[in-house]
């Protein structure tokens, strides 16, 4: 509405004219560059992000190389040279995993939604299907017959709360599907616990394709769980263990420990012996978020991220000896082949 | 409905449309000053519902923080901005610069999206600059509504604040599409996004510089006009209509449970996929343009007051129908529906309910008042809503929430029910008589 003069605004350009053709003009012209700009921004964009192309044919069958991501891309080196030369296959995944000629890549379609793929050994999909919420980890069991990942789940939350987590088993053999092992019995500290706060993350498979152990997560307290996948039931062993990776032995657990139970602190990255239940730190003193992966019955491999977000996977004995040392440079999520 | 700009012999500025002599003289229902203002807030909404809506994206994916970080972010990010309101909303009144006020705002805001950029991966960098961002959207809320408010004509408030609310809600709801298209065409490029983002945000900046009337008071000319003072604004709360507004603003504040309880509570009903859950925001927001005129329009006809209990009324409905007696896609659909009604008929209704009870040499000052308070009320029972949902489940949480809203219903009643005192508020000059 119109306003008294003593209420002319200061700032006007044109104080006292009607509508300014000028000012429109200026608006304009202004609005035309600044969306020129952010054209050009999108332009550079795509031009400075090529996707890798295919340098080799990659495989998953067993023997001694290391599989990885590599600018998003899944990526094959030679165990005994791991930052040598490197094979790119086309495939982009943002995890990846694999045992036994069998291999999973959670793969993104566009930003928001992702699917899981279970590979053979020639990189063919034998089974796919969309995961909801951003992927956080991925495992298959050393036969390959089960699969796992971890996704955050949160698109309710983007403004308020913090993620919750999804995971998911599928057994390649029967076929059978489980979305969420928030459908299974939990057993905690001894007693049955329903809650709507319990999450799942980071499972690592035993040797009979049926146990597995995760962390749960309810109360705000974080565990480490095994779990009977026929008889669809969890149980609570440890608190304060997530992301269990569990020895090609069947003995130990290497997992991510956080400093004073406090996740805030960061994370060390530890080993619990099942036998007796002890924790004995790694050599890895750097924060740790992620599910380790055993390379052999003595190392376990990790990824760590530079200030600037670069990747890179590390080793360190698994006895708590020796010091970490870098194994593949720009590189993350390994699994020995 | 009829809108129309009209336009004074004096400064004036208008959309291009603006200048024909025939529009001069005949009632304007919405001012030009309120389309300016709404066109800001659509591109900005555009602009910063863009990077609303792959942030978690980015953090998450594209940085690699865990969650945790995240949600360390995120605390700042609703944290950051219920002090600055106030502070901003005095000092507009003080220094009678309202759109100052605001484009400090509308900039600090477009500048964080450049900050994002320049943070890179740093979590503690990127928290700052969200606040900062959240803190922009602190600082220009009142000063904006305060400008509405005196650019409008007591009896058609009802009605700008449903045309600025419905501008707005077209840039919240294209923002996520824009965002998509973006990191589409810039082979998912999160920089590209923040990039277009900051100078989508700019046109909203200059929209606001070049077109936006700054409304310096009523008495800026007089020689030893009292300026505002911090006692005056202290004072605002002793006024009894301006304290039980306030009351009533954070009582219905205290019965409102938050979109992200709700949208969780219909995943869990539905078992929405994560993949669609920005269209259950995208749902809202379509409900709430399509009403939100409608319902200012209505506010005008029939009074603020009903229309405004009316939209609290569509919120105990809808947290019923959560756990209701049907389900699917009718289920979505009226809940999302209604809970875009419940917007349309609260958000700017308030605000054209709390202006002309405001004396408007406080105005920002009360209008930030009331939203702060509101805002405050609202951080409140979304704690105490996930309280309850831990402790009874979900169904019975939502109901009591709905009960809770009963509950504001009635006293909001009890609160506000005095005589109707609208129209000619003889203390209320805010439109010069022609």
């Amino acid at each position: 509405m119109s306003a008294p003069t003593t209420d002319a605004p200061s700032t006007d350009v044109s104080a006292g004219s009607p509508p300014g053709r000028g000012r429109i003009l200026i608006a304009v012209a202004a609005s035309v560059a600044l969306l020129l700009a952010a054209g050009a921004y999108i332009v550079l964009a795509r031009r400075g992000d090529p996707a890798p192309v295919a340098t080799a044919p990659v495989t998953l069958e067993p023997g001694p190389r290391l599989l990885f991501v590599s600018a998003r891309h899944l990526a094959v080196s030679d165990r005994a040279d791991p930052d040598g030369a490197r094979s790119l296959a086309g495939l982009e995944c943002v995890r990846t995993y694999a045992a036994a000629g069998t291999g999973v890549c959670i793969h993104p379609v566009n930003a928001w939604t992702y699917q899981l793929m279970v590979l053979d050994a020639k990189l063919g999909t034998t089974k796919e299907f969309t995961v909801p919420g951003l992927p956080n980890r991925a495992r298959v069991s050393a036969s390959g017959r089960m699969v796992a990942w971890t996704t955050f789940v949160g698109g309710d939350s983007y403004n308020s709360g913090g993620f919750s987590t999804r995971t998911g088993i599928y057994d390649t053999r029967s076929g059978t599907l489980v979305g969420s092992l928030e459908e299974f019995a939990v057993t905690l500290e001894g007693r049955p616990h329903r809650a709507q706060d319990v999450n799942f993350w980071g499972v690592t498979f035993a040797a009979d394709d049926n146990r597995f152990y995760a962390t749960m997560s309810s109360g705000g307290h974080r565990y480490l769980i095994q779990g009977d996948f026929a008889a669809r039931t969890v149980r609570t062993l440890a608190s304060n263990v997530e992301c269990p990776s569990l020895s090609p032995d069947g003995t130990r657990i290497a997992f991510k420990q956080a400093i004073d139970d406090q996740p805030t602190n960061g994370w060390r990255l530890s080993r619990l012996d099942l036998d007796t239940m002890r924790v004995t730190n790694l050599a890895e003193t750097r924060s740790v978020d992620d599910q380790a992966a055993w390379l052999d019955d003595r190392t376990v491999a990790y990824t760590l991220r530079a200030a600037d977000g670069t990747p890179s996977i590390w080793t360190v004995a698994a006895d708590g000896t020796g010091e970490p040392s870098l194994l593949v440079a720009d590189a993350e999520s390994p699994a020995a082949l | 409905m009829y809108l129309s700009t009209v336009k004074s012999g004096t400064a004036t500025s208008a959309p291009p449309t603006d200048g024909r002599k025939g529009l001069r003289g005949r009632f304007a229902a919405v001012s030009a000053n309120v389309f300016a203002l709404g066109a800001v807030s659509l591109v900005t909404d555009v602009s910063s519902e863009m990077v609303t809506a792959v942030l978690p994206l980015y953090l998450v994916l594209g940085l690699q923080l865990s969650p945790l970080a995240y949600g360390a972010i995120d605390g700042v990010y609703t944290g950051a901005t219920a002090l600055l309101r106030l502070v901003g909303g005095y000092v507009a009144d003080r220094m009678h610069r309202r759109k100052l006020v605001a484009g400090l705002g509308y900039g600090m805001s477009a500048l964080a999206k450049l900050g994002l950029l320049a943070a890179g991966r740093s979590a503690g960098a990127i928290g700052l600059v969200i606040a900062a961002d959240r803190a922009g959207k602190g600082l220009r809320t009142a000063p904006r509504d305060a400008l509405i408010t005196l650019s409008t004509p007591p009896h058609a408030l009802g009605r700008a604040f449903g045309v600025h609310r419905t501008m707005d809600s077209i840039g919240a709801f294209l923002g996520p599409l824009v965002a998509l298209g973006v990191l589409a065409a810039a082979a998912q490029s999160y920089d590209a996004v923040f990039v277009t983002s900051f100078c989508v945000a700019a046109i909203g900046v200059l929209l606001l510089a070049l077109f936006v009337r700054d409304h310096r008071g009523t008495l800026p000319a007089r020689p030893g006009a009292t300026p505002v003072r911090l006692r005056d604004a202290a004072t605002l709360l002793a006024d009894a209509p301006v304290r039980r507004l306030v009351l009533a603003a954070c009582l219905l504040g205290l019965a409102t449970i938050g979109d992200g309880f709700l949208y969780l509570m219909l995943q869990r009903r539905e078992e929405v996929s994560t993949v669609w859950f920005p269209l259950l925001a995208a749902g809202t927001s379509l409900g709430y343009l399509l009403v939100a005129t409608p319902m200012g329009i209505l506010a005008d006809r029939i009074g603020r007051l009903p229309v405004l209990l009316g939209g609290y009324t569509a919120l105990a409905v809808t947290y019923l129908l959560v756990f209701g007696p049907f389900g699917g896609w009718p289920l979505l659909v009226l809940t999302l529906g209604l809970y875009g009604v419940f917007y349309a008929a609260t958000d700017g209704v308030l605000m054209a309910l709390a202006g002309p009870v405001l004396p408007e040499r406080l105005r920002t000052t009360g209008i930030a008042l009331i939203q702060t308070g509101q805002a405050l009320a609202y951080l409140v029972s979304s704690v105490l809503f996930g309280l309850a949902w831990t402790l009874w489940g979900a169904q019975a949480a939502s109901r009591v929430a709905a009960a809770a809203v009963v509950v504001a219903i009635g006293v909001t009643v009890l609160l506000l029910r005095t005589r109707p005192t609208q129209p000619a508020v003889p203390t209320q000059p805010a439109e010069p008589t022609r």
